[in-house]
């Protein structure tokens, strides 16, 4: 993404330069050609002197080409002819060009071509005609390259060639980067005035990332006091800057995991808070969703590859509905059967979980399936410190218009309202009249449905094999039990807090240890509130 | 007198469980060793393992029974106990190994060495003696089991929300046991055993003893949970199991109880624990899997919850089943089998086996805990 963008941008900027700088070239070509001829044909001397000459000739000479030789010089491909005193190149593929004119030779190479030939000095020299060659190059991407490899070189001999760029360069991106190169030798330079070190400091600290504080850092101490002051002052506020943006990096993370989390337990919130009823083949609700996405995609991959962008999209209908009614079917074969035994459930659908998830095992097999990315979801972009990637983006978008739309549906919809009232009183619900076997198929197939959504998002960035169900249960059960139950708003804090908590804890313990932190935690906190952050209250005895 | 206790205790069906089990651990060893393999009624000392290892199974059903069945509590986090147990058997066993590991380094096992740890941690010393690690097979799991009991039943965490947190505990356990610098092996676990007290864990005798010896730990564990679900504090746990609330508000110390029963259990588990490990030679941190602790409480409810016999026996009848199973062409097919039968046990058998058989009404189980009254219906 980042670097097409860039591409496109270079590409307007070079149109737009050889638009504007046709009207002169006319005039300027003639010239520029004469002296780089000239310079050329001084390589076939083959002195140093001459060779001396001739990189500085070539590289002051404009042409494009120039690069391009200089670097077949340092890696000794660039030929000449003593016979008829001319310069040729040799590719890395082996192929032949005429150095003048960049194409490749008319008939068979010369038999007496040999390189020219390079010492210590000549070297020196070609490194610093490189680096001033590919500052001044007119192609912008190249500059900003040029640019950042000398702020991380900080090689002092660059100094010159800077100085140079920045007063020609016209593109502040460009020119940004070449100051800030500038800046980072001069801060270490201590030939250099002082009020121009402070100035060079302080560019640096407004940069603020982790390679300006590397520079900064790297300034040896017993330095003039301003100057110290400065540099120390330079360095908190970088690093006060690169603290803030971790947090931020791990805020985002972990919205993202608690995004995931919540696609995969509000469909077990749902059916715990009404039924009271802990159903362990919700793990496999997902698998099927992923499953299906699969599916989708297999038979857009046969039959209509240009629907490809549109597979998730149709993924999602169907997903919902064979979760939907493998739900409701579970829901009417077993489940109902149990009522008033949630211990009992409990087992009854971890034994539908296995069953489930052998039953992918043996015809799909144990392997992972590849479930590809649309185009819009995939790579990243950069906010300010930030790399975002589109799927967690998407996903994040995703799990909040479940919740939303779930919301709604709950306030608004017959279906919601018979619901909301089963889940504060059973008995007094079905006293009025509300058909409770109904309700509980169909908050089954609620929950079972939206998780078969989850297991399309989770097809995105999880492996999709039998056990992508397994891998979240355990976390949706935390979740469920964290946020407490009968409230879709415990749930979203129950997921957004656990999944924050993961990704702060992770960099101080690693993974796992956070993770078993995370545990303990939970389960410390259900000492406090056996009931969850947003119990339900009410007044009947608990049994 | 507390031995007279125990021995009154059991009913007609536990006398005979005992019978066969004191028949097992004296004919077995006898038959295995005494008679020459040739011989008809020669048992093989590949089947003493497979049922020793079906006795500590029945065991672990056994301390479970105790506590879902007779207390109410659905633990789903009993493989930690379990599997802490046989850690602390494995550990007193790779201290044993001593110079025969490949690094030959005296003290520190194979793994340390090539972790590159200089020093033996601190909680492994004084697992070089048989008398210590037994100390730590009970310390460990009781420790853990009464702080965690202790916990969650004074703060009221009953029903799915606890069998929840068992399982998040067994889940952490799981984890931590996994990763290599938490000082057990990573997620090799132990293995490579030598010997036990001297003698060769793989040899013929040692294993006939150890399956005598888990036989009798299988007659002790139920001779202890019988005398306990006997008790005065049985008919306790009983009546907690069946109405919490009423049995608070009567004036027991429900939490105290529930804490009691747990720890109890907690050993229990972690002595099949550390009697499994040498029969089958390792030990490794997916004995703490979440699945496998479910996988367990079906043991008990396909033999009949509330009965502690039913228990012992679901484990090895389930066990078998597993063994014939995945060994034969029908492996791809256990997890089939598994799956149906905790749905068909929990809808059609909602008793066990043992449920089939006619008992007097005073050992029968209620229908669910809907069922205890009218005052006690779920908040929900």
């Amino acid at each position: 993404m980042r670097r097409g963008c860039r591409e496109r941008y270079a590409g307007l900027v070079v149109a737009l330069a050889l638009l504007l700088g046709s009207a002169f070239a006319a005039s300027a070509q003639s010239l520029e050609r004469q002296s780089f001829d000239e310079a050329l044909e001084k390589f076939a001397a083959d002195t140093y002197n001459d060779t001396d000459a001739a990189i500085a000739g070539v590289a002051g000479s404009g042409n494009p080409l120039a690069t391009q030789i200089i670097e077949a010089l340092q890696d000794g491909r660039l030929l000449f002819s003593a016979g008829d005193k001319k310069i040729y190149l040799r590719e890395a593929t082996g192929a032949v060009l005429e150095a003048s004119t960049g194409k490749p030779i008319a008939g068979a190479e010369p038999a007496d071509l040999s390189p020219v030939r390079v010492n210590n000095r000549i070297r020196r020299s070609i490194e610093a005609a490189l680096g001033g060659l590919t500052l001044l190059s007119p192609d912008p991407v190249r500059r900003l390259e040029a640019a950042r490899a000398v702020f991380k070189s900080r090689e002092a001999n660059a100094l010159t060639a800077l100085e140079t760029a920045i007063n020609k360069e016209a593109e502040p991106r460009v020119k940004r980067a070449l100051e800030e190169a500038r800046a980072a030798i001069v801060a270490g330079k201590p030939e250099a005035k002082e009020s121009d070190r402070v100035a060079a400091i302080l560019l640096l600290r407004d940069r603020g990332d982790q390679d300006a504080r590397g520079v900064l850092a790297g300034i040896p101490g017993g330095q003039p006091a301003s100057l110290q002051k400065a540099l120390t002052d330079a360095i908190t506020t970088i690093d006060n800057r690169l603290a803030a943006w971790s947090v931020a990096q791990n805020l985002w993370y972990g919205l993202s995991l608690g995004s995931v989390l919540l696609l995969a337990a509000i469909g077990l919130a749902i059916t715990f808070g009404v039924m009271g009823v802990i159903n362990m083949a919700h793990g496999e609700m997902v698998m099927l969703g992923a499953y299906t996405t699969f599916l989708v995609q297999e038979v857009i991959r046969t039959g209509a590859p240009w629907l490809f962008d549109y597979s998730l999209a149709m993924a999602i209908p169907l997903a919902f509905l064979v979760a939907a009614l493998v739900g409701m079917a579970i829901e009417r074969g077993v489940i109902r059967f149990l009522y008033g035994r949630p211990l009992e459930t409990l087992l009854a659908t971890w034994g539908i979980s296995l069953i489930g998830q052998q039953a992918v095992r043996t015809s799909f097999g144990p392997t992972n399936r590849e479930v590809g990315a649309p185009n819009f979801m995939s790579g990243a972009f950069e906010l300010g410190g930030l790399t975002i990637t589109w799927n967690r983006l998407w996903i994040i978008v995703f799990a909040g218009i479940i919740f939303a739309g779930l919301l709604a549906a709950l306030r608004y919809t017959e279906l919601g309202l018979q619901m909301r009232a089963v889940t504060q009183n059973r008995r007094m619900a079905s006293s009025m009249a509300i058909n409770t076997g109904k309700i509980d198929a169909l908050t089954f197939a609620l929950g079972s449905g939206i998780a078969g959504l989850a297991g399309v998002a989770l097809s995105q960035i999880d492996n999709v094999s039998p056990n992508l169900g397994q891998s979240y249960i355990i976390d949706s059960f935390l979740v469920v039990v964290f946020g407490g139950v009968g409230n879709l708003w415990g749930t979203l804090v129950g997921a957004m807090s656990l999944g924050v908590a993961n990704k702060f804890l992770e960099p101080y313990a690693g993974a796992v240890l956070g993770k078993i932190v995370l545990l303990v935690i939970v389960i410390l906190f259900i000492q406090k509130r056996p009931r969850g952050l947003f119990a339900l209250k009410g007044r009947a005895v608990e049994t | 007198m507390i031995v007279r206790k125990l021995i009154e205790a059991p009913d007609g069906r536990g006398k005979i469980f005992l019978a066969i089990l004191v028949a097992a651990a004296v004919l077995v060893p006898c038959l295995n060793l005494g008679l020459p393999p040739s011989s008809a009624l020669h048992v093989p000392t590949s089947a003493v393992a497979l049922w020793g290892k079906y006795l500590c199974y029945a065991l672990l059903a056994l301390s479970l029974d105790l506590v879902w069945g007779y207390c109410g509590i659905l633990s789903l986090g009993h493989g930690a106990f379990f599997a802490l147990g046989g850690y602390a058997m494995g550990m007193y066993l790779m201290r044993q190994i001593g110079t025969r590991g490949v690094y030959a380094d005296p003290i520190l096992p194979d793994f340390m060495v090539f972790l590159n740890w200089k020093e033996l941690p601190f909680f492994w010393w004084g697992f070089n003696w048989l008398g210590y690690a037994a100390l730590m097979v009970l310390a460990v799991p009781g420790v853990l089991a009464f702080v965690f009991g202790w916990f969650a039943f004074r703060s009221r965490v009953t029903g799915v929300y606890l069998s929840i947190i068992t399982q998040a505990l067994t889940f952490a356990l799981m984890l931590g046991f996994f990763r290599n610098n938490f000082g057990f092996g990573g997620n090799n676990g132990l293995t490579d055993f030598k010997d036990i007290l001297g003698f060769n864990v793989q040899a013929q005798a040692t294993r006939a003893t150890l399956f005598a010896l888990s036989a009798v730990a299988l007659g002790l564990g139920y001779l202890i949970a019988q005398a306990v679900v006997r008790s005065k504090a049985g008919k306790v746990l009983i009546a907690i199991r069946d109405a919490e609330s009423r049995t608070r508000f009567i004036g027991y110390r429900v939490e105290n109880y529930k804490a009691f029963v747990f720890t109890l259990s907690a050993c229990m588990a972690a002595v099949a624990g550390a009697l499994y490990v040498p029969q089958v030679g390792i030990i490794n941190p997916s004995e703490f899997a979440p699945a496998n602790s479910i996988e367990y409480v079906i043991w008990v409810a396909v033999g009949g919850r509330g009965t502690l016999v039913g228990a012992a026996l679901g484990a090895v009848l389930v066990n078998f089943a597993k063994t014939t199973f995945t060994t034969g062409v029908l492996a791809p097919y256990w997890l089939f089998a598994l799956g149906a039968l905790f749905v068909l046990v929990t809808i059609f058998l909602p008793r066990g086996i043992l449920g089939l058989i006619p008992t007097r009404p005073a050992a029968a189980l209620p229908n669910g805990a809907a069922a205890a009254g009218p005052a006690a219906q779920p908040a929900e």
